[in-house]
């Protein structure tokens, strides 16, 4: 339901994250990942993500999303397992007391942007 | 060409959220964070737990919808200092954002507070992703609503340190398997706190109350 202001954040951080000296330069793509366990919808946050880029330097970026799994482990017997079902008890001992090692992610990872020209027509590449 | 970015995507919202915390913890105040769907009941268990403590626990309340100013109205007959907030404003958001927090405490007299409820947006699915600067999280549920809520909304009660199960009194006239929302809340969240209320009767008041006392002193003991 809030995918509108995660996709503006995104544009946000990744606009920002253009070197100063290459300025004007178009974004190309952006790769995120999002944790399974996050609120979010990748299918709501795509859609959200190509209104918002109109007329930024985003407007032909990509978003590349990479769902990460929901990982556990057990404080108590030290294991760890995938969570797929909304179960979050040890399997190996049944203890309930577990950290959460991956799943909450909300990140940007990268952005891809447009090689600027000049270096590649001094050879500086 | 490639460039590593690495950060998290609402991590403005966690560096204010992070400025909120110090800001209360410094003026010793407790802050709760109390999230349900719309219609579980909110705003009635806050009312009755207000007049149950107000004299010897000082409280504010931050009160977020989309629109009206209800739910204020209804807590300010309680006698506490109450804000409203209405998301509209700020796009018309599905949930409570820490820099929201911040506009509404700086309109609260927060002299002399010992704990700050704040009543965010009814859903269970956003809230659960923004931190507000609190101390701990309570998801309220109904004896109305499904009793797979918690397998349907797993991070809103994985985030929670406590919930509660209102409108008990409804039970006897509902096909309501209280087990198993019971079991469904334990299988998400092993070990979390359950109290089962009624808010409009005032039914069940004793162990919250106990809960929401030691959550407050707790807070306060090494100021």
């Amino acid at each position: 339901m809030h995918e509108m202001g995660i996709a503006l954040q995104i544009v946000q951080i990744a606009a920002a994250s253009i070197p100063v000296e290459m300025k004007g330069a178009k974004v190309l793509g952006v790769k995120i990942k999002v944790g399974k366990l996050a609120a979010v919808v990748p299918d709501s946050l795509r859609f959200c993500f190509e209104i918002v880029t109109q007329e930024t330097p985003l407007s032909e970026a990509r978003l590349e999303i990479e769902e990460i799994p929901v990982v556990a482990r057990c404080k108590h017997c030290h294991s760890s397992w995938e969570i797929k079902e909304p179960a979050f008890a040890c399997p190996s001992c049944g203890s309930g007391s577990i950290e959460i090692l991956s799943g909450r992610e909300l990140d940007i990872d990268s952005i891809e942007i447009e090689e600027p020209e000049h270096l590649n027509h001094s050879g500086n590449v | 060409m490639e460039i590593k970015v690495v950060r998290k995507v609402l991590d403005v919202n966690e560096r204010m959220a992070q400025q909120n915390r110090e800001y209360f913890t410094k003026q010793g105040i407790y802050v709760l964070n109390i999230m349900s769907s719309p219609g579980s009941g909110k705003t009635t268990l806050l009312e009755k737990t207000l007049a149950r403590i107000s004299s010897e626990i000082k409280s504010a309340v931050i009160v977020g919808d989309i629109c009206t100013t209800n739910d204020a109205d209804r807590l300010a007959k309680t006698g506490v200092s109450v804000v409203q907030v209405n998301t509209d404003e700020f796009g018309g958001d599905c949930h409570l954002a820490a820099h929201v927090i911040e506009k509404a405490a700086g309109q609260l007299d927060l002299k002399g507070i010992d704990l700050l409820f704040v009543e965010n947006v009814g859903n269970l699915v956003c809230p659960a992703e923004f931190d507000i600067g609190e101390n701990a999280k309570v998801v309220v549920i109904s004896v109305t609503e499904g009793e797979d809520k918690p397998l349907k909304y797993p991070l809103m009660f994985r985030v929670c340190d406590a919930a509660v199960l209102n409108k008990i009194d409804l039970l006897p006239y509902l096909d309501y398997e209280r087990n198993a929302v019971l079991e469904n809340i334990k299988k998400v969240h092993p070990g979390m706190p359950v109290f089962e209320i009624s808010a409009t009767k005032g039914i069940g008041f004793e162990p919250w109350i106990k809960w929401l006392r030691n959550q407050v002193n707790r807070k306060k003991a090494p100021r």
